[in-house]
């Protein structure tokens, strides 16, 4: 029973230190894909804010400073994207890729030159993001040690969670949410009751390179306290598979993420105890997505203007 | 009334213009990136155009290419049928993995039996990882984009597996299989290279990628599959009212396209590689696959041109760092061309614009007025 509180424990840290990333990645994903901008550039702008977030707490020795900074990078190459898709009408695939490139390109070189290595210089314990609740809990008992290891978790954790309520309680009760589902769904018809749809997308897409970012900056300033250009490798498009998987629903996403990070969490335990293979076991958060999807989810609807350029005169 | 086409006219129509114009903005950015970082871009620019330009530099760029066309062909391939295929990745992990294990196992079989084994081989594995997610799809209506990113983690996971099977691994303490026997080595003979002066793994690779683009052209444009595929992809409903089975054709697509990918990784194993290392991140050539067909605006013959294109950067990029400049140069440089082309409606626009201006027309008025 300990042996296995422990685990449980352990699982639902993993669970969430995987997760917090994602999701912030996913609302990101959320915003700019309901309000009809197909955004695979998330990747690149989580890369952005991960570089940033990290050299600003270096240098301004504030994590929070840094965190938001990191945002403002993400936001940044979603105001590239926003311009070449909603202003320009470009092909939005084509312009996510070029994001891509250009978010890692931009700061693995920017980090050459600074640190004249691509990695950055690690933070101290009080440049990372704070956890809440350490300490708070008395280790010595098991339930105890269970709860210190769920609850006393990194600062920006409980943040994330407060941002889906946030995010829901947009989409869903305000009047800002509903044109920005509309602006997805049918954009002429938004056009005519006097909705800017082109402003409103170029808000979402802002907004949505701002969640990436500040996702990004989790990753490297939390568990991993340095920038490396492997710090984010598919985790932005591991938050677009859980926005599909959630039906472009914040609160769906939410369940993506949760099931991704529950299931990488269950990789660490069983990798450390069982003599099962490593890369078997790296596989399983993949393929029990895939069977979950069949099992439960089945078809994704799409916002059905996503994808399509909006032009004003048509 | 028929007039010469002005300049701007071409300007504001020529795809291929487009193109050059985005490369040369790209290589601006590059500049301008170069010139903040206090670096000589002509330096840094030379040395990129020294070290592709020389025979056996052009030796190496057409052996670094070679992957990438077959890769971006797969990508076009797809985009010209409607789905987009991010799954490429996964589709060459185990493309290459599944020749390197025929290449392995088998080493006594002759060389002009082998080295088709090992394609099909790559090319059944390709295809069937595009099939399943063609499968989940038109099956369960399971969203491709989502499998596709899940199966490539489980094709790099697999192969990770495979590749620290004990037949397949290496003897010695290196985290990769052992090589392919020499009977699967597309690689031309020492004494040639040598003799020839040509980089150390020239291969005949480039010649399937060019046989292989034929193939696709053909198929695109000159079969009624081609036909059926590219009637899906613009218009589901229209063709099934048209009485093509759309679901059949998805399939299809995705096997095709799914098995160039997988031969790409072949060509990669075989040409260059001869082993398979145990990698703790994607390599890319998928996603790199993806920028080709941009860059070549899927047209077959343009990915073999983006494909060497984007093979010389690759490949000059790595000598960057001689001259001080970092690698990651590359990276902004064909960001900034793909960026440019994502947005060449704009050049359309601005050009059609400027030529069919008011005051252009003015002018023409007035031009004309004055001959007489």
């Amino acid at each position: 029973m300990t042996n296995f509180m422990n685990s449980f424990g352990i699982i639902l840290y993993a669970t969430l230190v995987y997760s917090t990333p994602l999701l912030y990645a996913a609302l990101g994903s959320c915003f700019s894909e309901v309000s009809g901008v197909v955004n695979i550039g998330i990747e690149g702008m989580m890369t952005a804010g991960a570089f940033t977030g990290t050299v600003v707490a270096y240098f301004t020795g504030s994590p929070w400073i840094g965190f938001v900074c990191g945002g403002l990078a993400g936001a940044f190459f979603g105001m590239l994207h926003a311009v070449a898709t909603v202003n320009l009408g470009a092909d939005q695939t084509i312009a996510g890729t070029a994001i891509n490139m250009l978010g890692p390109g931009i700061v693995i070189m920017i980090a050459k030159v600074m640190f004249n290595s691509t990695d950055t210089i690690p933070l101290t314990a009080t440049q990372k993001i704070p956890k809440l609740f350490s300490g708070v809990f008395d280790t010595n008992t098991v339930f105890g040690r269970f709860m210190d290891n769920v609850f006393a978790n990194y600062a920006s954790t409980y943040l994330v969670f407060i941002a889906v309520l946030i995010v829901w309680f947009v989409f869903y009760k305000t009047r800002f949410g509903l044109r920005l589902r509309a602006c997805g769904e049918h954009p002429q018809a938004c056009e005519t009751l006097g909705i800017n749809v082109i402003a409103m997308r170029f808000a979402c897409v802002c907004i949505s390179g701002f969640l990436a970012g500040l996702g990004g900056a989790c990753v490297t300033m939390t568990v991993s306290t340095q920038f490396r250009p492997i710090s984010i490798v598919g985790q932005g498009f591991i938050a677009i598979a859980a926005v599909i998987f959630g039906k472009f629903r914040p609160h769906g996403a939410l369940l993506g993420c949760l099931l991704f990070g529950f299931c990488s969490g269950l990789k660490v335990v069983l990798g450390g105890s069982s003599g099962v293979n490593m890369h078997l076991i790296s596989m399983i958060p993949y393929v029990v997505t895939v069977i979950v999807l069949i099992l439960f989810v089945g078809k994704s609807r799409v916002p059905s203007a996503n994808g399509k350029p909006y032009i004003k005169s048509k | 009334m028929t007039k010469k086409k002005s300049f701007l006219d071409v300007l504001s129509t020529s795809t291929f213009l487009h193109i050059l114009f985005s490369i040369f903005l790209g290589f601006l950015v590059g500049a301008l990136f170069l010139v903040v970082m206090g670096l000589s871009v002509g330096e840094a620019y030379g040395r990129l155009i020294n070290s592709v330009t020389s025979l056996k530099g052009f030796s190496y760029v057409v052996v670094y290419s070679v992957p990438y066309i077959v890769a971006g062909l797969s990508v076009a391939f797809s985009f010209k049928t409607g789905v987009f295929n991010i799954g490429a990745e996964g589709q060459f992990v185990v493309g290459s993995m599944a020749a390197a294990v025929v290449g392995i196992l088998c080493p006594n079989i002759p060389k002009p039996l082998l080295i088709p084994l090992c394609f099909l081989a790559a090319m059944a594995a390709g295809a069937l990882w595009g099939i399943i997610v063609g499968f989940l799809k038109t099956k369960w209506g399971i969203n491709e984009v989502l499998s596709m990113i899940m199966f490539n983690w489980i094709a790099f996971y697999l192969s990770n597996f495979i590749a620290g099977i004990p037949a397949i691994k290496n003897e010695g303490s290196a985290e990769a299989t052992k090589n392919i026997s020499a009977n699967a080595s597309m690689l031309f003979s020492k004494s040639f290279i040598k003799s020839a002066g040509l980089c150390p793994t020239a291969n005949w690779g480039i010649l399937v990628a060019i046989v292989v683009m034929l193939i696709v052209w053909f198929i695109i444009e000159k079969t009624t599959l081609g036909y059926e595929l590219k009637a899906v992809g613009s218009n589901k409903f229209a063709a099934e009212y048209g009485g093509i089975n759309v679901n059949r054709s998805i399939l299809t697509a995705l096997a095709i396209s799914g098995a160039l990918a997988g031969l790409a990784g072949a060509l990669q194993l075989m040409g260059m590689g001869s082993r398979i290392s145990i990698f703790s991140s994607q390599e890319g050539f998928g996603f790199a696959g993806i920028v080709v067909a941009l860059i070549g605006v899927s047209n077959p013959f343009g990915v073999l041109i983006a494909g060497l294109f984007y093979g010389a950067l690759m490949y000059g990029g790595s000598k960057l760092n001689l001259v001080g400049a970092p690698t990651q140069l590359i990276n902004v440089i064909v960001g900034t061309v793909v960026f440019f082309i994502a947005i060449s409606v704009i050049f359309k626009n601005i050009f059609r614009r400027r030529a069919r201006s008011p005051r252009s027309i003015e002018r023409q008025a007035e031009k004309e007025a004055d001959k007489k």
